[in-house]
């Protein structure tokens, strides 16, 4: 019993790491774009949902009480809009500078996450925050189910989506826009405005993936949201296979698999004082994973797929 | 609002302004924005605590850690940095080898260079987290007393001592690079390195020499803040974002730039900490940064591209 609530558990991280996984894809798999504030993106989200939903308190801005789905949507939103500024911002100059951008984002919301207490509780975070699925809360077995249900669900929609979109003409241009900038702007394309385009659609759904996460686990901290977090998803997206959907999701579940079995294996066999020590030899290893990736098997384990017009038919060369 | 916030400004600035010429080096010559590079100042002053350390335990009746002079180190610090200088380079020689070396002859695109310098710099940060754990660790015990410069201003020996020496180094460099053949096909690398090896200009050397130069002096500033401050495996994290905003606000490429660059995050940092509290001082840098991408992409000494 309890490893199934456990298994569920698991399974529902797993599946939010999938959709933030999901949005660097769009970001970098399909752009080109590389994002190393991911964990800003995911941490704009869940704090704005929460935001939105959390009954008001008196020590605290905000507190509206909305329902679930309106937070979910609100932190898409808002996480696009922020998205869109660091975008805006950078696109338009050497393709390293978003990469230093969005690092310094990251940092500067993780102090606003941190200091901003009227608005986000500041170090002691938010708890309390409703779940979906709430009313079932006593039956553990029942709500992890539940949410996980509930999670796969998000991550099966937007797979559909994002194919749909990959292979639609908006999606086909982006490739080109990644392949060749200058051949796409020779074809009236107009590069800085889709690069602009994936980029907030990825932010949207990072933001959506950290209120997901938030509501499931009910409290939310900026600890949560350090570079770590951005690191252990790009890892997540190389190993699984960037530019394929079902690599991101792969990847993500893979990862944290390796990443949680490490982790209880540590507290295993490592005396308590020593815990913390060890566990930066976690970060070690995926780091060293991550360059050993790009050095030998770029594409991943799901390499990405030729994807063409479906009106042309299938290809047969490959 | 008190003078001391220049004094404060200017020696936080030069820390970042040494670092940030090895970063604004390796970006314009090998091309890439090296998250690596925050880590080598902390790796810097790892090696050379443990450098320092074995020294005083090997000849400790020699008195290496009798104060010189002023200052609040004995001779074993100098001797120890050289020797910290060396290691480090090594260690960037080595890291360039087995990982941005072979990207590059593989003809990988800048970007997944960069992608392998984050990798490798959560991997560098942690392997030192795991040797030497988080707790700060201190080059030297001693106190120092900071004396009076007028106008209400104080400063310790040590701290007027790294401004000085980023003075000397800062020229010494810039002579290296304006006066020298070695500086002159660094030069031609950065504008064009196709056509730089087509003249018959050693590229792998020249990309050696870059290494040498960025790891030295990273190593430099990561021994100054942690004499001043102090040591954690964090610490080059911490400072990666200044760096990067004095490279990119002095113009990618200019020694000059990322030493002027340095210097202005240096003061803002500290006027920003009198205005609105020292919670806040890490957001410093990332506003410099989005107002130099408004208002100068190029930067103020560099060139448009």
């Amino acid at each position: 019993m309890e490893y199934l609530a456990y298994a569920a558990f698991f399974l529902t991280l797993a599946m939010t790491f999938s959709i933030i996984c999901l949005g660097l894809n769009v970001q970098w798999g399909q752009t080109g774009l590389f994002n190393v504030g991911v964990a800003a993106f995911v941490g704009v989200g869940a704090y704005t949902s929460v935001l939105l939903t959390t009954p008001a308190t008196p020590d605290r801005i905000g507190g509206f009480g909305l329902p679930i789905a309106v937070g979910w949507i609100g932190a898409a939103g808002v996480s696009a809009v922020v998205s869109f500024l660091v975008g805006a911002l950078t696109l338009r100059l050497r393709s390293d500078y978003l990469a230093i951008t969005t690092f310094g984002i990251a940092i500067a919301l993780q102090l606003c996450f941190q200091n901003i207490e009227v608005l986000t509780g500041g170090v002691f975070g938010v708890g309390f925050i409703p779940r979906a699925f709430g009313s079932v809360q006593a039956n553990a077995l029942l709500f992890n189910y539940a949410n996980l249900a509930l999670a796969a669900a998000l991550v099966v929609v937007l797979y559909l989506v994002l194919e749909h979109l990959a292979r639609s003409p908006w999606g086909r241009v982006l490739r080109a826009v990644r392949e060749d900038e200058a051949a796409a702007q020779s074809l009236g394309k107009n590069p800085a405005a889709l690069r602009l385009q994936a980029f907030a659609l990825g932010g949207a759904i990072m933001g959506l993936a950290g209120a997901v996460q938030a509501h499931f686990v009910g409290f939310i901290s900026p600890p949560n949201y350090l570079p770590m977090l951005t690191f252990q998803v790009w890892a997540m997206l190389i190993v699984g296979g960037s530019g394929n959907n079902m690599g991101a999701i792969l990847g993500a579940v893979l990862v944290w698999a390796i990443w949680a079995l490490s982790g209880s294996l540590i507290s295993e066999v490592f005396p308590a004082d020593q815990q913390a020590r060890a566990a930066s030899l976690q970060i070690v290893v995926i780091g060293v994973m991550l360059c050993l990736l790009l050095l030998w098997r770029p594409q991943g384990l799901l390499p990405e797929r030729q994807t063409i017009s479906k009106h042309l038919g299938t290809r047969h060369d490959t | 609002m008190s003078f001391q916030a220049i004094i404060d400004g200017l020696i936080a600035g030069t820390t970042i302004g040494l670092g940030a010429i090895g970063l604004t080096l390796t970006y314009s010559i090998l091309r890439f924005a090296n998250f690596t590079h925050g880590d080598f100042l902390a790796w810097g002053a790892y090696l050379t605590l443990s450098v320092s350390g074995f020294l005083g335990g090997l000849v400790a009746s020699l008195g290496v850690t009798t104060p010189l002079g002023p200052f609040s180190f004995g001779w074993g610090l100098p001797v120890s940095l050289i020797i910290g200088i060396t290691l480090t380079i090594l260690l960037t020689m080595a890291l360039d080898k087995l990982l941005f070396g072979r990207l590059r002859r593989r003809g990988a695109d800048a970007i997944i260079i960069v992608m392998a310098s984050f990798g490798a710099s959560m991997a560098l940060r942690s392997l030192l987290e795991f040797i030497y754990t988080a707790n700060p660790q201190y080059l030297t015990r001693e106190l120092q007393i900071a004396e009076p410069l007028g106008l209400g201003m104080r400063a310790t020996p040590d701290q007027l001592l790294t401004i000085g020496l980023t003075a000397v180094l800062v020229v010494a460099l810039n002579l290296f690079v304006t006066r020298t053949p070695m500086g002159r096909a660094m030069r031609a690398v950065s504008e064009n390195p196709a056509l730089a090896g087509v003249y018959g200009i050693e590229v792998q050397r020249v990309i050696r020499v870059t290494w040498i130069i960025g790891a030295g002096l990273a190593c430099v500033a990561g021994v100054m803040s942690g004499l001043l401050v102090q040591i954690r495996p964090y610490m080059g994290f911490d400072l990666l974002l200044p760096l990067f905003a004095a490279a990119i606000l002095g113009g990618v490429g200019s020694i000059p730039g990322a030493v002027i660059g340095g210097l202005i995050i240096g003061l803002a940092e500290a006027f920003a900490v009198q205005i609105f509290g020292a919670e806040w001082r890490a957001g410093v840098a990332f506003i410099v940064l989005v107002l130099v991408l408004l208002v100068r992409p190029t930067g103020l000494f560099g060139r448009p591209s």
